[in-house]
């Protein structure tokens, strides 16, 4: 086996070192009723090259070429080469959590500079070093909020992700936190009245997205004075992070929880991905996940440790503030060098062509069919009404290897044939017309085939 | 000091400060292609809304940048750099064709949304490692959701839960022996069951005589890490799933150890319900400095009605697909399908290994454990005699007499060219010295380690001070942790 | 160190001062030497109530959390603001850190606790001295 570093002479002297006869002989312990005596039934042992062939096998069946205006909490957005070939250093891949200070300043100086850059661009004050992915981040800030307003119920918008809204719900039910549900108006901002009625004296948080699910963003400051009006804590959720090179960050948060994957993180079908959690210092010791400090060592130089490590599983067990032993790290670096790659303009200037690109296809679309929530601004996703089914719309497209706006009758059944559509700077112009012209011939056509629709119906 | 082996060396080690120190307004390292849409006016589309600042973000370029990462990367040590015995971590080697072939386009490009007739090729990815698994645990599901191991664990023990709920009691205890990670008892609280310790006994196993007398009706299940973090097989298995059992409880593994047991024991065959795996330590996925783990959870037929949404099925045209519609589901534990870049490459492992490979590897982990525990015997203290499996824990209770601890020696093994084992863990032995060196280790590797920890006990005796201050060939020395807690730096800011 | 015979002790390593009706109360110098270097200090705010044995606030060191006990039942006048932004100041003068004052529900609870010269002979116990 290529990876054991062994000779047979070896194990025989090992075993003789031991003194044992055989490799058999170190299984005792195991009762001999449940010892496995047969192979496991696996494939077989592949070479490296038929290892290789398996996986391109299947990307050829896993959407390769295809031009997708999917979005709705994975983005595709360009990754520059140098986050492959640095995070691919064994020194970042193949160490472990840097609980060695001395031998992990690699890691933890680049932790630190992570959680700078995501306060810097979130107008918050401390962030955390990461978290499992934006829908567990969310969950744990709400968590977060019932430990610091000593409160359990929370309010939660309807434009939240879906499955953001799904993940939380599992969380809370078990913790006996009651969840209500405010709804969106006609601009796709979360409705405010609603908020009002939801909201009670036992409210710990309030939890919005924004920009939201559908790509509107939201008005923050309202939200924040109706939340705090009545003593509970505002948890905005941040999806998109590209958005926040041109949009205003949501200062008024208590805790933000963002999803970081824009950030030079490829979309790998769902993971994995970069949670986190930021918020105001003097809420830092409910705060779950690693943090990483700055201090020096006994000459005077700095150097960076795990602090405030008394919150955390490993030292308070059933009392700590989450039962969250990882982080990201690795995704994390890949953030921390994407934002390092843009900086301080190239942020800038690549949400403005995210935006101008969005602001394009949506002015197409508007012209061959009803593009939703026009009230409000948005970032790069948007809301296209059809009069036709979107699958079959969609099942169009596939044929000429497009992957159509998401169809929200699954999550959203109010918004009957509605899709939504993202573009980002990898979004070409031809590839927006080819998009519009396609729906437009769809919306034109009497109807489509049946079977065609069932066929990329979920 | 004496007998200081080869295997360290000092070399040139370049100094860096941070990012921010390096910008200055102008340079940068990105380029956009030019427009093809009309530029848009970003006030009058975004309003208040609108950014205009992005205050210390910083500006370099691209040689800088691919300097300091480098940098900063050579004060790290490494798997690729030499033994790492962590013990519970399992640290093994990362082979690199898992990394390749994550980063083929369409496996790193696959949007988690599109539709299903164009996602064949990363649901017959989930299916295949799926099936693997459960042959490797013996058990019968599984879902991939779940991000970490102990993120596994909730969702285990939400399933737990929801099938004692489903029998009409929930119930209110989960037992935790005292040897336990420190993740068993905080995911018990957050699945809101109250958490009851469970001693040990001499030969640090489950007490079989406590475990009768604290099981009852109330008890959902019993959290239990096999082989446990003595490095110890429970031999009384059986009887304790027995014990659980008859009072309809059920049995939750920890799999954090399971590369004592791949290819030679199937936990599914010896009374588990429920368990956890960590594909980053046993199926080989990179731990990348601490994360992204991976923590798949597989149990048993009667728990099969409450696993997270979505499940992979086979559809009846023969087509993979997602099933939503899972009334019983205890729901999503996380948005979308999991860590799916680990499942490519713990799947590739698995290939890369087949089943006499990873029938070998374990052997050779077992092998390994028991010669540095043979090893090492007589010059630190083995507080269970109990036979080792694929860890070994001593403790530093003969150094302790010369005021040196479990973390002094931790700290003087860096000098010798490897990363310390676990200190202080578990909990149920003072001064713990916990030992994993995994299969990844040759037997020049581990002579090397064993004549490095012999050197340092006669430093102990000889010159503890050396011991003491140790380590004193890296970058930084011990650092104030305590000034680091008092008054929290979290974030570089700029000098006003 | 000797244990100032002016004030009562728990088994949980804290001390009580006594005035007519309220009460200050911090940990011993036992405590702060095992717990090592304190970091961080968390108590109730002004007007909770304490109830005898229950916790009602943490320390902690670097590595280390340990849960305060309330050695009487009582509700919180006062907090000690300055352990917030220096909480070494329980390592260097544990006796004069105080933690909380509490105005007693019921003076009697005293009674159960320990003497300083019952306390030493509890800590010499306990750290097997």
């Amino acid at each position: 086996m290529r990876y054991l570093p062994k000779s047979p002479a070896d194990r025989e002297a090992m075993l003789k070192a031991i003194g044992l006869r055989s490799v058999d002989d170190l299984f005792a312990p195991i009762p001999a009723e449940y010892r496995l005596d047969r192979d496991l039934k696996i494939p077989r042992q592949m070479a490296e090259s038929e290892i290789v062939d398996f996986f391109k096998q299947r990307s050829r069946e896993n959407g390769d070429g295809y031009t997708s205006f999917l979005g709705a909490g994975a983005y595709f957005h360009y990754r520059p080469v140098i986050i492959d070939s640095l995070i691919s250093r064994g020194e970042f891949l193949t160490a472990y959590t840097p609980y060695q200070a001395e031998i992990s300043q690699g890691t933890l100086q680049s932790i630190f500079e992570f959680q700078t850059m995501i306060c810097e661009l979130t107008g918050m004050e401390v962030a955390n070093a990461s978290m499992y992915d934006g829908s567990t981040a969310a969950a744990e800030a709400v968590m977060m909020a019932v430990r610091l307003t000593g409160r359990r119920s929370v309010v939660v918008a309807r434009s939240l992700h879906p499955e953001y809204r799904e993940v939380l719900a599992t969380y809370a039910t078990h913790q006996g936190m009651p969840l209500a549900v405010a709804g969106f108006g006609a601009d796709g901002r979360l409705n405010l009245k609603e908020l009002e009625k939801s909201i009670t004296a036992e409210t710990a948080a309030v939890l919005i997205q924004s920009p939201n699910f559908f790509g509107t963003i939201e008005d923050v400051a309202a939200v924040a004075e109706i939340a705090h009006k009545h003593g509970a804590m505002l948890v905005v959720s941040i999806a998109e992070a590209v958005s926040l090179g041109i949009v205003e960050p949501p200062r008024e948060a208590d805790i933000i929880a963002m999803e970081a994957q824009s950030f030079g993180v490829p979309m790998g079908f769902g993971g994995p991905y970069c949670g986190v959690i930021a918020t105001r210092e003097k809420f830092v010791r409910q705060m779950p996940g690693r943090l990483v400090g700055q201090t020096t060592d006994k000459h005077g130089n700095r150097g960076f440790v795990l602090t405030l490590a008394t919150r955390e599983q490993h030292i308070r067990r059933e009392k700590a503030t989450s039962n969250i032993c990882t982080n990201q790290a690795l995704v994390a670096l890949m953030v921390n060098i994407f934002m390092t790659v843009y900086g301080k303009i190239g942020l800038k200037e690549l949400a403005k062509q995210n935006l101008a690109k969005t602001a394009y296809a949506a002015g197409q679309f508007a012209k061959h069919g009803k593009v939703l929530f026009g009230g409000a601004p948005r970032f790069n996703e948007f809301v296209v009404e059809t009069s036709q089914d979107p699958y079959a719309i969609n099942s169009r497209l596939l044929g000429h290897k497009m992957v159509g706006g998401l169809p929200l009758k699954k999550f959203y059944p109010e918004l009957g044939n509605a899709a939504l559509w993202c573009c980002t700077e990898l979004t070409t112009r031809s590839a927006i017309d080819t998009a519009v012209g396609l729906v437009a011939e769809s919306e034109r056509s009497v109807r489509p085939a049946k079977e065609e629709v069932e066929e990329v119906a979920r | 000091m004496k007998r200081m082996t080869r295997k360290a060396t000092r070399h040139v080690n370049q100094n860096e400060g941070l990012i921010f120190e390096k910008s200055s307004a102008g340079k940068a390292a990105w380029k956009l292609p030019p427009l093809d849409v009309p530029e848009v006016d970003t006030a009058a589309l975004l309003g208040v809304a609108e950014r205009k600042d992005l205050g210390s973000m910083p500006e370099v370029s691209e040689i800088e940048i691919i300097r300091h990462f480098t940098r900063l990367s050579t004060w790290n040590y490494a798997i690729d750099l030499g033994m790492y015995p962590l013990g519970s971590c399992t640290m093994k080697y990362n082979p690199r064709v898992n990394e390749h072939v994550a980063r083929v386009e369409g496996i790193a490009n696959g949007h988690p949304y599109q539709p299903e007739k164009i996602s064949q090729g990363a649901l017959h990815i989930l299916k295949t490692l799926s099936e693997c698994l459960l042959e490797i645990t013996g058990m019968d599901a599984i879902t991939l959701q779940p991000a970490a191991g102990a993120h596994g664990e909730m969702t285990g023990l939400l399933m737990v839960r929801a099938y004692h709920h489903s029998k009409g009691n929930a119930r209110k205890k989960i037992l935790i022996p005292d040897s336990a990670h420190g993740t068993n008892p905080a995911t018990a609280a957050m699945v809101n069951y109250a958490v009851e310790n469970l001693k040990s006994d001499s030969r640090g196993m489950v007490d079989i005589a406590a475990l009768e007398a604290q099981m009852s009706e109330d008890v959902a299940a019993l959290m239990l890490t096999n082989p446990n973090t003595l490095g110890v097989f429970e031999q009384d298995i059986h009887k304790i799933a027995d014990i659980l059992h008859a009072k309809g409880g059920l049995l939750y593994m920890d799999g954090a150890n399971m590369n004592a047991l791949v290819g030679k024991a199937r936990p599914g065959d010896f009374g588990v319900d429920v368990m956890h795996l960590n594909l980053h330590k046993t199926f080989s996925t990179p731990h990348g400095g601490g994360g992204p783990g991976s923590g798949p959870v597989a149990i048993k037929k009667a728990l099969e009605p409450f696993l997270p949404r979505p499940v992979v099925v086979t559809k009846p045209d023969g087509t993979l697909g997602f099933d939503y519609d899972r009334p019983q589901s205890v729901g999503r534990v996380r948005a979308f399908y999991g860590n799916f870049g680990m499942f490519v490459r713990a799947l590739a492992y698995i290939q890369a290994n087949g089943p006499d490979g990873l029938r070998r590897t374990t052997e050779d982990a077992v092998l390994n454990a028991n010669y540095i525990r043979k090893g090492l015997e007589g010059t630190y203290d083995l507080p269970y005699a109990t036979p080792t499996m694929h860890e070994v824990v001593f403790s530093d209770k003969v150094q302790a007499k010369k005021g040196v601890r479990t973390m002094d020696i931790a700290k003087r093994l860096i000098d010798y060219g490897f990363h310390p084992y676990t200190t202080a863990f578990p909990l149920i032995v003072p001064g713990a010295m916990m030992i994993e060196p995994t299969e990844s280790e040759s037997k020049e590797e581990m002579d090397l380690f064993i004549e490095a920890m012999k050197s340092i006990a006669d430093e102990v005796e000889e010159d503890p001070q050396t011991v003491l201050d140790a380590p004193h060939s890296t970058r930084v020395s011990r650092l104030d942790e305590t000034a680091a807690a008092r008054k929290p730096v979290l974030r570089w800011k700029p000098t006003a | 160190m000797a244990y100032p015979t002016d004030r009562k002790y728990t088994k949980e390593h804290e001390w009580i001062q006594t005035s007519g009706t309220s009460a200050t109360v911090g940990i011993t110098d036992y405590a702060q030497e095992s717990l090592g270097d304190i970091v961080f200090v968390e108590v109730p705010k002004v007007g909770v109530e304490l109830t005898a044995g229950k916790t009602f606030g943490t320390v902690e060191s670097v590595k280390a959390v340990s849960d305060l006990y309330a050695p009487a039942s009582g509700t919180v006048t006062e907090v000690n603001g300055d352990l917030a932004s220096s909480p070494e100041k329980v390592n260097k003068d544990p006796h004069g850190s105080w933690m909380v004052k509490i105005t007693l529900k019921n003076p009697k609870d005293l009674d159960a606790l320990l003497s300083a010269a019952d306390y030493e002979k509890f800590v010499a116990e306990e750290s097997g001295h």
